[in-house]
């Protein structure tokens, strides 16, 4: 198989290549980010998977998608995760490790449903070639939102809202 | 068959009814028991009237028969036979023609049928049953009457009254029975009031002690009534059915199935024998009759009424009712010398013999009767069937007489005393009445022309001797001379010479001591009384009459007070029945006469007429049909049998003898009763028998005054100086040391062991039995307990509930509360569903 | 380009994530694992769409992400809350049952 990716047209050896790079840079990121030590250092890592699931977002012809994730998921999400770091830190350090007891458990686990997801996806996707699409447009995004997904469009606001104004009111010191 | 001719029998209210004559006691007893001590008579009233209802009811009964048996003889037809016979003279011709067999009137009401078996109770009347039971309601009720005063103060003066009228139903029961379970039933009812009556006063032991004996003696002569009654059923059952539609209950069918020939011996011997051993424990038959003379401990009412008249001769009467039976099975008919003749003719001697040495005038009289039901006994078992029925009905009325007129010399002539030799003596003068009504019974009793007795003991001995059993006659002859010497001591003793002990006035030591002192024995079982004339009261025996021990409390009228002055004569209650019995004692014999039938005609002999059953054979057709309640059921056609039948009429002896009780019946008919002989009364017979009574008069009276009255130095102590007769006189006295036999012999060494025996079974194996199988099934309870129900059931049990436990804790640990391990599982769980699900779809 | 290689990846991310989420004691490390997890669901959306040519996943993408956003928010407030309250947010030591 690993013929068949590397072997493929011309056209897309340097997306085959730049993904697999960036393929594996995140894994690796993402290995740490669920065996480091350090809070922060997870979530720097955190970051690192985050932007390299930006940059396979554009691999994927889908940029307005990649810079949405730089700018909600890098920009907002991780600052608030620092900040949620920093605000419950004191008790926490690298004193007591940051594995529970059970984390045994979790490697079967995961390997177990990768080894699934991987057989079914292998099966049923094996041969499968990615079409070769121009970057899509974001007037179709729009499109879509303002038409068909308008009421889980305006959902989500509400939901946003929601999740503020509760975020606020949970972390109240009241 | 010669001509059947059909002949209306005329019945009647009173013989239809006459069960009621059962009936009224027993509700009269229930009444006296319930209301008795809230009447102002204290329930005597309630008893008197209950008597007098029967008596009422009896003797319309009485007539009504004597209608009906006129009615079918064909003669006499206006009511009234009693003095219609007196003006009747027959032919004595009447050979030929047989008289018509008078079925009994029946009623009766089946209480119980089981499998074909039907049980009736109710009333099946014929001559003899409506004889004795006038006699016996008669008798209960001047006893009655008797009873009001001789018995007042008495501590249980009502329950006297009731028991008295129970047994007067009782016995009424008995005689009125149409099957053996009611006769059974009425016997044993009499059995229960003599024991309730003897120990009247149970408070003294030896009154318990003598009601005790009594019952057990009687009740070891009941076996054989029980035991008989089932062989002769046995026997007779399948006759009874096949044959008359009856059961082999009914008395009228044993009687048939014993004369029809194709009875079996066998069964007809054996039942006899048991049925005549229990007549020989109920009328006191030797070697059963230790237990009358002890019964005198109660009242003198009920030794006049049970002990004397009434229930001991049911054991006669048992014998007479089912007479077939002993005809057939003793062969009395054909000369044999039988089993009932044998013991008739000891009981007469021994107790005879017995009355010459007690003191007790009570004890004395005692003995007489059970002489007399010897007398009677022989009678039936050498065939003499009507002279044995008719010294029943007059020897009620002369001996009842006697213990009334015994009971008012005690109650007012001797201070409650019985003893003749301390308390009694020249009372003729102080009450003259009684002493005439004694005088007259007396000679009733000894069978002096023309008293009752000569009409009645005679016959029998009359036709002991005609039926050839000679040697039998004699020994009747030799009881009349003795009755005549005893009977002429115990007058002599009581009412001639001078006055001893409480018949000269006194009566020493009149305190409450005293009072205890007549609490004490009545009767010293064996134990031979001391024999000392004169000197008033310190251990003499008496009875209480009047509860003495009330006396000095005052409420005994006419008496106490008068006590102390002296024996007077009795009140008009204790007097009256007495002069009335003593009035049938004289002129009863004249109801069968039979010596002056030949002068007069057959008419006189009323009871030949209307008692004897007719030994004609008859239809056996519809016969009893009492399939419903209350129905009367009647033969409707007779047979006459041709001449040549009941021989004896004419001859002595010799004379071929055929017809019922001799030859079978002819088939289709059934003899009732057997035709017993009757034997023509002979002058010469009759002077022998009188002179014999003469002379044993004679020697008594020459001897009493010579013993009692002078003195006679030969004769004072002879028994104390004669070796020989001192040991007879000890061997008399000591009552042929019977009594000693049976209590140390008998109950001692042989009923003692059985009943420990018998009690060492029941101990060790049935109780041990039972406790082996009480202490197992516990045994088993706890092992099924420890190893069962507490290892296996609840072990089960237990063992879910651990299993649920440890099911629980074992499901714990995926409810800690760590989330990593909630996520583990939640991922975990999603992984395997779908690696299922893949697997699934895939494959 | 394959197609398997967007999905093999993002099958990757999220078990790693799955892991993350057992493994992890700090609550927020949870977080965190979870946002991968989000983040491999929203890359398996692009992957499919790019796959189909339309652009539903990519809006169910954005809708993730956004989802995703609020999500970390209250998240992190609750986490606050327990820190304030317990002072701890590991989450073994929140756990009150016993046995």
């Amino acid at each position: 198989m690993s013929a068949v990716i590397l072997a493929a047209d011309s056209v897309n050896v340097a997306q085959n290549v730049a993904f697999g790079i960036i393929a594996a840079i995140m894994i690796f990121a993402a290995l740490n980010v669920v065996t480091t030590k350090n809070v922060v250092h997870a979530a720097l890592w955190l970051v690192v998977v985050l932007s390299g699931i930006a940059a396979q977002y554009i691999l994927a012809a889908a940029e307005f998608v990649a810079v949405s994730q730089v700018l909600v998921y890098i920009g907002a999400v991780m600052v608030l995760f620092l900040f949620g770091i920093m605000l419950t830190r004191a008790q926490i350090g690298k004193e007591f490790g940051l594995n529970n007891k059970g984390w045994a458990l979790g490697i079967p686990v995961a390997l177990g449903l990768f080894g699934l997801l991987a057989w079914v996806i292998l099966d049923a996707f094996g041969d499968d070639i990615l079409p070769d699409r121009g970057p899509a447009p974001t007037v179709a995004l729009s499109d879509q939102f303002l038409s068909i997904y308008l009421v889980p469009f305006l959902a989500i606001s509400f939901v946003l809202l929601a999740a503020a104004i509760g975020a606020i009111v949970l972390a109240r010191k009241d | 068959m010669l001509g059947a001719e059909t002949v209306e029998l005329t019945s009647g209210w009173f013989l239809e009814n006459a069960w009621l004559v059962g009936l009224i006691p027993v509700i009269g007893f229930a009444i006296i028991i319930a209301f008795g001590k809230k009447l102002p008579m204290k329930g005597a009233e309630v008893g008197l009237a209950s008597m007098a209802v029967t008596l009422v009811i009896a003797v319309g009964g009485a007539i009504q028969w004597m209608q009906r048996t006129d009615a079918a003889d064909g003669a006499g037809k206006e009511a009234g036979g009693l003095l219609q016979a007196f003006g009747r003279v027959l032919p004595q011709a009447t050979e030929g023609e047989a008289k018509p067999f008078i079925d009994p009137v029946v009623t009766t009401w089946v209480w119980w049928q089981n499998s074909g078996l039907e049980f009736g109770i109710g009333s099946s009347i014929d001559g003899l049953a409506i004889l004795l039971i006038a006699l016996v309601a008669f008798i209960s009720l001047l006893v009655q009457v008797f009873s009001v005063d001789y018995v007042r103060g008495d501590r249980r003066y009502t329950h006297f009254f009731a028991a008295i009228t129970l047994f007067s139903g009782g016995m009424l029961i008995m005689l009125m029975a149409e099957n053996m379970v009611q006769l059974i039933l009425g016997w044993e009812i009499m059995g229960l009031c003599s024991f309730m009556l003897i120990g009247h006063w149970w408070e003294e032991d030896a009154n318990s002690r003598a009601a005790l004996k009594a019952f057990f003696t009687v009740r070891v002569g009941d076996v054989g009534l029980l035991v008989g009654t089932a062989i002769i059923f046995f026997g007779a059952n399948q006759w009874a059915v096949d044959n008359l539609d009856s059961n082999g209950f009914n008395i009228a069918a044993i009687q048939a199935w014993a004369l029809s020939g194709e009875a079996n011996t066998q069964f007809l011997l054996w039942g006899a024998v048991a049925l005549f051993i229990a007549a020989i424990g109920k009328s006191g038959q030797f070697p059963l009759h230790t237990w009358l003379p002890d019964a005198m401990a109660g009242p003198t009412p009920v030794s006049s009424l049970l002990h004397s008249s009434t229930m001991v001769v049911a054991g006669v009467f048992l014998v007479a009712r089912v007479y077939p039976v002993f005809w057939e099975g003793f062969n009395i008919g054909t000369g044999g010398l039988s089993f009932i003749a044998i013991i008739g003719a000891i009981t007469i001697v021994i107790a005879a013999l017995l009355a010459f040495v007690q003191d007790d005038i009570k004890k004395v009289l005692a003995y007489s009767t059970v002489s007399q039901l010897g007398y009677m006994m022989l009678g039936l078992g050498t065939g003499a069937w009507l002279p044995a029925v008719f010294h029943i009905f007059t020897h009620a009325f002369f001996k009842c007489a006697l213990f009334l007129c015994a009971g008012s010399v005690s109650h007012s002539g001797s201070h409650h005393s019985f003893d003749m030799k301390k308390d009694m003596g020249g009372l003729r003068k102080k009450m003259p009445i009684t002493f005439t009504a004694w005088i007259v019974s007396t000679l009733a009793l000894t069978g002096v022309f023309p008293f009752a007795g000569f009409w009645s003991k005679d016959e029998i001995i009359d036709n002991v001797g005609a039926n050839s059993y000679t040697f039998l006659m004699w020994v009747g002859l030799g009881g009349a001379v003795l009755t005549a010497m005893y009977m002429t001591r115990a007058t002599y003793l009581t009412f001639f010479g001078e006055p001893r002990g409480a018949a000269a006035g006194e009566h020493g030591g009149h305190d409450d001591a005293h009072a205890e002192e007549h609490e004490m024995e009545h009767v010293s079982v064996g134990a031979p009384e001391p024999r000392s004339l004169g000197a008033a009261a310190n251990a003499h025996v008496d009875d209480h009459g009047a509860g003495h021990g009330d006396d000095h409390g005052g409420g005994h009228d006419g008496g106490h007070g008068d006590d102390h002055a002296g024996p007077h004569e009795s009140g008009p209650l204790i007097l009256i029945p007495i002069v009335i019995l003593a009035f049938f004692a004289l002129f009863a014999g004249f109801a069968n006469p039979t010596p002056l039938a030949s002068r007069f005609g057959e008419g006189v002999e009323l009871m030949k007429t209307y008692v004897e059953p007719r030994a004609t054979p008859v239809v056996a057709k519809e016969f009893l049909a009492a399939g419903g309640p209350g129905e009367s059921a009647s033969l409707v056609e007779f047979v006459v049998v041709p001449s040549a039948e009941s021989g004896g009429e004419g001859g002595e002896e010799g004379a071929k003898k055929s017809g019922c009780g001799f030859d079978a019946p002819e088939s289709g008919t059934v003899c009732f009763f057997p035709s017993v002989s009757h034997a023509e009364p002979k002058f010469t017979k009759i002077l022998l028998s009188l002179g014999v009574v003469a002379i044993g008069y004679a020697v008594a009276i020459a001897f009493c005054i010579a013993f009692y009255g002078r003195r006679n130095k030969h004769l004072v102590g002879l028994t104390e100086r004669h070796k020989v007769l001192r040991g007879g006189f000890l061997f008399l006295k000591n009552k042929y040391y019977l009594d000693a036999l049976y209590e140390n012999v008998i109950v001692h060494a042989v009923a003692h062991p059985i009943a420990k025996f018998a009690n060492w079974i029941n101990q060790n194996v049935l109780d041990a039995t039972v406790n082996a199988v009480g202490i197992g099934t516990r045994k088993t309870g706890e092992w099924v307990y420890d190893n069962i129900d507490q290892k296996i059931v609840d072990g089960a049990v237990n063992g879910s509930g651990r299993a649920a436990s440890e099911a629980g804790h074992a499901l714990q640990p995926t409810q800690s509360g760590k989330i990593g391990q909630y996520g583990a599982l939640l991922f975990g769980a999603a992984t395997v569903g779908a690696i299922v699900l893949v697997l699934v779809n895939v494959s | 380009m394959l197609a398997v290689n967007f999905l093999l990846l993002a099958a990757a991310l999220f078990a790693i994530g799955v892991y993350g989420v057992i493994a992890r004691r700090n609550a927020v490390m949870v977080l965190m694992s979870i946002e991968l997890i989000l983040n491999a669901v929203s890359l398996n959306l692009v992957a499919f769409s790019l796959m189909t040519g339309a652009i539903d996943g990519q809006v169910f993408a954005l809708y993730v992400i956004a989802i995703a956003a609020a999500e970390v928010g209250v998240g992190l407030a609750m986490v606050l809350m327990i820190y304030r309250n317990r002072k701890t947010i590991a989450l073994d030591e929140l756990s009150e049952m016993k046995g």
